[in-house]
């Protein structure tokens, strides 16, 4: 069935029951397509495959339920002003799929490009923003540099007072920007995907990796039953090392718990969202009026789902400097997800040393605002069996030959 | 926050020291002779385990001394922590 007015109104007035958005299947014996990981890049993945290339002989296979990874744990900012040429390409190329995501999809994903304001606190930060301002804008990205007093403009709430410990010098600003609704993502394209024949099976856990004698895969062991597979994709996120090393093969990967927190919720206060990455602070509001913000990641390779007090704390401490109207708001959740940070801060996508073995993961702590545009791309990469040009130069093969996309600086989390 | 053992300084508040990544990675001695898979290894692929966990800190706020730690990935509880040089415990 299709969403509209008058479906809504019928529903509404009929009281019948909606009904459920994707099957829940029995996993086949064979197909063209396995994607280990039902988040929202591996449901995109699918739904792209199905979509654009044709191939609907596709499982999706989730160890727990669909969304519940860091897709349903993030602070769903989304924004495209990457330094690097690369990063820009496939960031922006995600921005643009954002921008009709809803009508792509007939779901309401609660795209609102409201604005996305790094804050600089010193000489030196000014000095790279302006230049992050200069190469976006080459690249055909908007970002634009704020005064404190422009910035306070766009955001009210925020202190420019010169005696802060960290006083605002000015901010870069991305209009087009904005948040989106995660759990919306995942179940837009779910539903997508389950509507073009692609399977998704939760409660499936990938226990193994099978491969031909002569080396390429062949099939997955799962914990319900084995399944055959001509091409296998990984797409698990802070569990890509565990599922890859199932396979042989090694990733240049640490999982980290990074944690996020709301506040209880209160009426609209916050018109954008407001980042800064020097002293740890990433905030915006909810549609519900909760405050959500991003804390840092703890320090050392975990699997917790949880993370440290201690940083939660950092972050509000910087929360409360630069905005003292929130001093008194008190928190009601957080929580963490594992996030899988590579060395250059990049995402690794593409084609694995085993043929049939593809691999989307690395997207460290800024992975939900690439979510169509990974998915588009990566099932590209899986129909052709060759990079996608977008996703070329972020292949595995460049922590072999040194072109490394260097984005430590430019991500929103200082790592 | 995890309370963690210097093998020089005892019990002390995570706050007080800096993590330094996997334990165990030995420069290779002659690095000119290696090639370009196995200088990839050293310097970017780590088992990143989701279980035991080898790993280097460094007591910085304290007697500034690096030190290996044994800890579980899952409950982030520490097994062991034990002076540099020294093999891991089993």
């Amino acid at each position: 069935m299709r969403f509209s007015i008058f479906s809504l109104l019928r529903h509404a007035i009929g009281g019948t029951p909606w009904p459920e958005q994707w099957r829940s299947p029995e996993p086949k014996a064979a197909y063209d397509v396995v994607i280990i990981g039902a988040g929202g890049h591996g449901l995109a993945t699918a739904y792209y495959l199905a979509r654009e290339h044709g191939i609907r002989r596709v499982a999706v296979l989730e160890r727990g339920w669909l969304g519940g990874g860091n897709t349903g744990r993030n602070t769903t900012v989304i924004r495209s002003n990457y330094l690097r040429d690369e990063s820009a390409a496939i960031y922006e190329h995600a921005l643009k799929l954002w921008e009709t995501l809803a009508q792509e999809l007939n779901y309401n994903v609660m795209y609102s490009p409201r604005g996305v304001m790094m804050l600089a606190h010193s000489v030196h930060e000014a000095q790279v923003f302006k230049r992050h301002v200069h190469a976006n804008r080459l690249n055909g990205v908007d970002n634009e540099w704020l005064t404190p007093s422009e910035a306070k403009a766009f955001c009210p709430p925020l202190n420019i007072s010169p005696d802060l410990r960290y006083p605002i010098l000015g901010a870069a600003l991305q209009r087009r920007g904005g948040v989106a609704r995660h759990d919306a993502v995942a179940w837009g394209y779910a539903r997508g995907a389950n509507a073009l024949g692609v399977d998704i099976i939760q409660n499936c856990e990938v226990t193994g990796i099978s491969r031909m004698p002569s080396g390429p895969v062949n099939a997955v062991e799962t914990t319900r039953g084995r399944i055959a597979a001509r091409k296998v994709a990984v797409v698990a996120a802070g569990h890509t090392s565990v599922v890859l090393a199932m396979a042989g093969v090694r990733m240049p990967l640490e999982s980290y718990p990074l944690q996020a927190l709301v506040s209880e919720p209160v009426k609209p206060v916050l018109p954008c969202v407001v980042m800064s990455n020097s002293i740890h602070a990433y905030i915006s509001q909810s549609d519900k009026g909760e405050l959500v913000i991003g804390a840092a990641t703890d320090a050392y390779v975990s699997y917790s789902q949880a993370g440290g007090l201690h940083v939660a704390e950092h972050t509000l401490e910087a929360i409360c400097e630069l905005f003292p109207t929130f001093r008194r708001l008190r928190m009601l959740r957080n929580w963490g997800g594992i996030v899988d940070v590579t060395p250059d801060r990049s995402p690794i996508i593409g084609l694995t040393p085993v043929p049939g073995l593809y691999v989307n993961c690395g997207w460290g702590t800024g992975g939900f605002k690439a979510t169509p545009g990974s998915g588009h791309v990566f099932a590209a990469t899986i129909a052709r069996g060759e990079p996608h040009p977008i996703v070329a130069p972020f292949a595995l093969e460049r922590f072999r030959t040194g072109a490394l996309i260097d984005e430590a600086a430019a991500a929103a989390v200082a790592h | 926050m995890l309370l963690i053992d210097c093998p020089w300084c005892g019990a002390r508040p995570e706050n007080e020291f800096r993590y330094g990544g996997e334990a165990h990675i030995a420069r290779p001695q002659d690095a000119a002779s290696l090639d370009d898979a196995a200088w990839t290894a050293f310097l970017y692929m780590r088992n990143n385990p989701k279980g035991r966990h080898a790993e280097r800190w460094r007591h910085i706020h304290g007697c500034g001394r690096f030190f290996n730690c044994l800890r579980d990935t899952v409950s982030d509880r520490i097994e062991a922590t034990y002076k540099p040089g020294e093999p891991a415990p089993q």
